[in-house]
């Protein structure tokens, strides 16, 4: 049995194995589908549509969608940076995003996004939701005022810590990460050392008594856009 | 031919934009034959002698006052940059967005632990310039040609982007001058 998939990504004939989303067929191939809610390892959420790309003309999210024989895809194109310029401009004006005081400034994704894509500044009013701050635990603390939803934390504490710490509850506008326990994080099995903290992509879940340990200038999304390692990037025009 | 004209203001920001700009170090000597200052902090010129080319915006607007100097910026410059987060964004003030307005008067003046106030009344003088409900980013209220984040923004960045809108020139930082923080 044949195991290798064809298809063209931005042009490019590329293969794929059987089961293979198309983000990860095409990195595996040196192209870079921009990304939030993925992160290697996790089994994908498909939420933030960051990933949005087109096959045969029809929009699919790359994370979740597995690569399929003679499949036609445009992942980065003009009117796909576009679109996902205003989804990174829609979160950043949904949150509480103060980068200038952030733990997680310089290495956070949502933020090297926005870069990556030239952003600087949102066209949408900020909408300053109240959202809630969790210091209770002694080596950890959520702050919701950054979160962007992503289940990252969710997933990697139930498949990978096996804790089921993290959640989610309320609706539209009004939804947050929840912690397993009655209201305080302080009262789950959270641990400095689980992988729901390693994944947070922003601020929102950040361990105490160490931050800003790495040099301006020397943070991961300093010098070079994320995704460059797969897939240099030029910076493309700011507006 | 008469030098392009520009005017800066610090409305509600920390100067440290202001002080950016003067970190452009010796490049400042430059800076003093391509242009000529109109009305900023840094000649002390309080009013605007007539129209200016560019226009820098550091903070946001968090009272009355800060919103008519900016409407004053726009109806004077042809270009009007919003430079650094605090215009951008709200930045350090913007943090009392959140919280209602009455709240925080009260915190400040009714019932902070360190307070010393006998009346126990928020001020509320002719002399000091309303409070607007929160902290508005400058293209909230007035139409913004240019947006340069940072908190704050780079000497450099600030160098190349000036340069760029003297020469009428589309501005193009290459990738580590765009920084959030
Ligand atoms: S806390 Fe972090 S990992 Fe969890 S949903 Fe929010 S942004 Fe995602
Ligand atoms: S990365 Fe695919 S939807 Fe978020």
């Amino acid at each position: 049995m044949n195991n290798t998939i064809n298809l063209v990504v931005d042009g490019r004939p590329i293969q794929g194995r059987p089961g293979q989303s198309i983000l990860e067929a095409a990195q595996a191939a040196g192209i870079w589908i921009p990304r939030l809610c993925y992160s290697k390892g996790l089994v994908p959420h498909g939420s933030c549509r960051l990933c949005t790309v087109y096959v045969n003309g029809r929009p699919q999210s790359a994370c979740t969608q597995p690569v399929a024989e003679g499949m036609f895809v445009e992942a980065n194109s003009q009117r796909l940076l576009e679109l996902r310029r205003d989804l990174v401009e829609m979160l950043l004006i949904d949150g509480n995003h103060f980068c200038m005081f952030c733990e997680k400034s310089g290495s956070c994704e949502l933020q090297a996004l926005a870069y990556r894509f030239g952003i600087t500044a949102p066209r949408y009013p900020y909408l300053w939701p109240q959202r809630e701050l969790d210091a209770s635990h002694p080596d950890i603390f959520i702050d919701r005022n950054r979160c962007i939803l992503c289940a990252r934390c969710v997933r990697a504490s139930r498949d990978v810590d096996g804790k089921h710490v993290f959640g989610f509850y309320g609706r539209g506008p009004g939804k947050r990460v929840a912690v397993n326990a009655h209201v305080r994080l302080a009262d789950t099995d959270a641990a400095v050392t689980d992988k729901a903290l390693e994944v947070c992509p922003v601020g929102a879940l950040v361990p105490k008594h160490q931050g800003f340990t790495v040099p301006i200038g020397q943070r991961p999304f300093d010098q070079r856009p994320i995704g460059s390692d797969t897939q240099p990037e030029k910076a493309p025009k700011t507006r | 031919m008469a030098k392009p004209k520009i005017a800066t203001t610090s409305l509600a920001g920390c100067f440290g934009c202001h002080m950016s700009i003067l970190d452009i170090d010796e490049r400042i000597l430059e800076l003093g034959q391509l242009v000529e200052f109109d009305k900023s902090p840094i000649n002390d010129l309080k009013r605007f002698r007539g129209p200016v080319d560019v226009g820098l915006i550091e903070g946001g607007c968090c009272n009355e006052e800060n919103v008519r100097v900016l409407q004053d910026f726009r109806r004077h410059c042809r270009v009007l940059v919003s430079l650094g987060d605090c215009a951008i964004m709200g930045g350090v003030p913007a943090l009392r967005n959140m919280i209602p307005l009455k709240e925080c008067l009260e915190e400040a003046f009714c019932h902070g632990v360190t307070l010393h106030n006998t009346n126990g009344r928020i001020p509320n003088d002719a002399e000091i310039p309303l409070l607007l409900d929160k902290v508005y980013p400058c293209h909230e209220v007035v139409k913004i040609d240019c947006f340069l984040p940072g908190c704050p923004p780079s000497a450099d960045a600030i160098w190349e982007a000036l340069l760029a809108l003297l020469h009428g020139k589309p501005v193009e930082l290459p990738y580590e001058l765009i920084k959030y923080d």
